[in-house]
């Protein structure tokens, strides 16, 4: 097995430093807002606001094996046993304070709720601001199913005027577009370099796997717009860049690259890395992760809230199947996979529906695909022996494919 | 005319709407556009000289829907998609997908890629609470104008929706006076059959059903009230189609008395002015009305209807209906059940596998909690 990345160290100590801010946020007199994992943080750095997604505490709750349990306490209160687990986590988790930040999440001061993910968002951020009594403002991004219409383009446009007239009531004070300007140029350049990093995977071997995203994923999701997410990414690009150099890869003896679709099942992280390694396999790309790089083209960094609205609502949950489909052969050409490794996630009704018609619409890339049934945090809906077969089954496939070829 | 031929009329139609409809095709030569939520503006449709009626998804069982939605997908869903899929729709020549739920948004994506017809999204806005996004909603509803216009080869002009609001807003007047009548005086007709009169209301021709509607109104305001001793029951849910419900539930001497559903008052709650310009004016009626879960108005509005709804209608018990997977309603409901036990309110819930059939556990299910529940 391959050395573990070095700069992994530093980011988890600039997540517990950034966790620790946010717990005494208060103490320092700032304003904490919840805010959904594609929604416009940009603005709140501008104002000083300490944004807090409890979509990220989610996955921490799922990595720490506490998903089925605290699901299991919400749908004692009368949740749905079929509904979004991150939801019924973070509901759980703040009346139980159960989660590896001690006493749970900061308290929030308002919800932003941005729909470009999903509808789910909408009731838990509702539910949320019920039970906190604090104000809501949701970011409404328009689906596009085939067309960004130009009445949804003017409508997100007056949205962000709107979004920062909010802002501006519930902190008392003016706007800072003059801080706005550096935080959207901070924004675009570590989406760039994010970017960047994703695609050393291009390389044979590759110096990372999916699974090296989904941790390092949280920066760019919860510091987007800091100096500090910049300089972290730096480092680890050029670890990653020394690695392709050398040829390092990140799984011993690379002989077989996969692509993986959907949220990552957060508690079995390290039995899938290790069982896909097993079969000289890395997992080189992802479609999760690279949401937050797939929009840059969009952004102008001279005008970056003028232009992040399209942005918002192009990312890759918020388009139809057909685009979602075409992103996907891109990565496939790209990155140059032997098979899709699809997650049908029961949580994630948005990313999952349309993962049978992404696959019939990539048939002609003639490469075999794998789907895992599951759920990014509730370990209850996880049946390891089946995984198990189905791994080694599709495995098999693969081998005899690249045998023949 | 009798109350019993017109009520066997409504219910005719609602259990196979799919025929009348093909029926009503082949005599009018209209074209068929389904839709698959109550946001659908109808008048538009209506206004093109096509006919609006809502896919209630027929099918029993599912096999070609399940090669494309996972079995965690809503029974409304994939029974919609099974009927597209197996053919039981083909007299359809478009369908309008307004955007509200997570599965409705990838059903359309689905239907689009998959089952060949004219095909409108309506891109609505999730938020209705702000000046800006009514006048976004407004807009949307203008361009499906154009959209149906494009695809049927048509032009609409502003008389031609003013007649479609007024005819559209004569319908909601009448199903929401039999409402009114029946809740005064439960006894008038079976939950069953009111039920069935909106289903058929989302399918029939409009003209025929505002003549059927009033010839139905007059026949029972000639009825005297009963004294009615029955429990009052409110079903609070998405979609309620099975007849058998408001028989069980009848059967405990109990009846259902107003609904707080998609297939029931949504449908034809609010009107539409009819002198602002239209647009603005459909749009203000899909905001004014009961707005569902999957809208965002306030945080605590599902509550506050609830409770509106409740004191209106003198409700004695509330049963939420919902459908498995669903998560517009069902993320409400643990706060509105909170809600109801502090005002001593019973309730119960039960989740519908498929919204179309009822089986005999549910059946066992609801009959002893309706025992069970304190009045
Ligand atoms: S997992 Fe899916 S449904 Fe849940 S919050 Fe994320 S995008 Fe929404
Ligand atoms: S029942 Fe629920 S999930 Fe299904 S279509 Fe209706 S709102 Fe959507």
């Amino acid at each position: 097995m391959a050395e573990r990345l070095k700069a992994t160290k530093e980011m988890k100590r600039i997540m517990r430093r950034y966790y620790a801010q946010a717990k005494y946020a208060h103490y320092m007199g700032k304003k904490v807002a919840w805010i959904t994992s594609g929604g416009p943080v940009e603005p709140l750095i501008a104002m000083n606001i300490i944004p807090v997604y409890p979509e990220n505490h989610g996955a921490m709750l799922g990595a720490s094996k506490k998903g089925g349990q605290l699901s299991e306490f919400a749908e004692g209160l009368g949740y749905s046993p079929d509904v979004c687990s991150y939801v019924k986590d973070d509901i759980a988790s703040t009346i139980t304070k159960e989660s590896p930040i001690k006493g749970g999440l900061p308290q929030p001061d308002m919800l932003i709720c941005s729909n470009n993910i999903c509808g789910t968002v909408l009731k838990w951020y509702e539910i949320q601001a019920r039970n906190f009594n604090v104000p809501l403002f949701i970011y409404d991004t328009p689906f596009v199913h085939t067309e960004f219409t130009e009445e949804a383009k003017e409508y997100i446009k007056e949205q962000t005027k709107e979004y920062i007239l909010f802002l501006e009531k519930v902190m008392g004070r003016k706007f800072n577009y003059k801080k706005m300007d550096k935080v959207g140029r901070y924004s675009l350049q570590s989406m760039k370099l994010w970017k960047e990093i994703l695609d050393t995977a291009a390389h044979k071997p590759s110096p990372m796997t999916a699974f090296d995203a989904f941790f390092h994923l949280a920066l760019i999701v919860t510091l987007r717009g800091k100096k500090i997410v910049l300089r972290y990414y730096k480092t680890l690009l050029k670890e990653l860049q020394e690695r392709n150099t050398k040829n390092i890869g990140a799984v011993d003896n690379e002989k077989y690259r996969l692509l993986w679709d959907n949220l990552p099942i957060w508690f079995r992280m390290r039995w899938l890395s290790d069982k896909f390694a097993n079969h000289q396999a890395a997992l080189v790309a992802d479609t999760y992760t690279q949401a937050w790089c797939g929009v840059i083209d969009y952004i102008d960094e001279n005008d970056f809230l003028g232009t992040m609205g399209e942005a918002y609502t192009r990312i890759h949950l918020n388009v139809g199947v057909d685009q979602m489909a075409d992103t996907i052969k891109d990565f496939i050409r790209k990155f140059d996979v032997d098979g899709l490794v699809m997650h049908s996630n029961r949580s994630c009704k948005p990313y999952s529906f349309g993962q049978y018609d992404i696959q019939n619409l990539i048939k002609d890339m003639d490469i075999p695909v794998l789907m895992i049934e599951a759920d990014m945090t509730d370990d209850r809906k996880f049946s390891e022996s089946q995984v198990e077969a189905r791994i080694d089954a599709f495995m098999e496939v693969i081998k005899e494919k690249k045998r023949t070829k | 005319m009798k109350i019993e031929n017109s009520l066997a009329l409504f219910n005719k139609i609602a259990s196979d709407p799919y025929d009348y409809i093909k029926t009503l095709k082949e005599k009018t030569n209209k074209k068929i556009i389904g839709s698959t939520c109550t946001y659908t503006p109808e008048e538009i449709v209506l206004a093109a000289g096509a006919h609006p009626f809502r896919i209630s998804g027929q099918a029993q069982n599912l096999s070609a829907a399940d090669a494309h939605i996972q079995a965690y997908g809503c029974s409304m869903v994939r029974c919609m998609l099974e009927d597209g899929l197996s053919g039981d729709l083909n007299f359809l020549d478009g369908v309008v997908f307004p955007h509200s739920c997570d599965s409705i948004q990838r059903l359309s994506d689905i239907w689009r890629l998959n089952i060949p017809s004219l095909h409108f999204d309506i891109l609505l806005p999730v938020k209705l609470d702000s000046q800006l996004s009514q006048n976004y909603f407004a807009k949307v509803i203008k361009r499906f104008k154009s959209d149906i216009e494009e695809a049927l080869d048509t032009s609409i002009s502003d008389k031609d929706i003013s007649e479609a609001i007024h005819l559209m807003n004569q319908i909601r007047t009448a199903l929401g006076q039999l409402y009114t009548l029946r809740a005064a005086n439960p006894a008038l007709i079976k939950g069953a059959d009111m039920a069935a009169i909106v289903k058929a209301s989302m399918v029939m021709d409009k003209e025929e059903l505002l003549v059927e509607l009033n010839k139905l109104i007059t026949l029972l305001s000639k009825i005297e009230k009963k004294n009615d001793a029955r429990k009052r029951i409110l079903i609070s849910g998405s979609i309620c189609s099975h007849p058998d419900i408001y028989q069980i539930i009848e059967n405990k001497d109990a009846v259902v008395v107003w609904d707080d559903l998609c297939s029931g008052s949504r449908y034809f709650e609010g009107l539409i002015s009819e002198t602002e310009n239209p647009y603005i004016a459909i749009s203000e009626r899909f905001t004014n009305r009961f707005v569902c879960p999957a809208k965002h108005i306030r945080a605590d509005f599902q509550l506050d209807n609830m409770k509106r709804l409740i004191a209106d209608h003198r409700i004695e018990a509330v049963l939420f209906i919902f459908v498995k997977f669903c998560e517009p309603f069902s993320f409400d409901y643990p706060d509105i059940k909170n809600e109801l036990e502090k005002m001593n309110m019973p309730y119960l819930m039960v989740e519908m596998d498929q919204h179309n059939r009822i089986d005999e556990q549910l059946r066992t299910r609801i009959d002893t909690l309706l025992e069970i529940m304190q009045f």
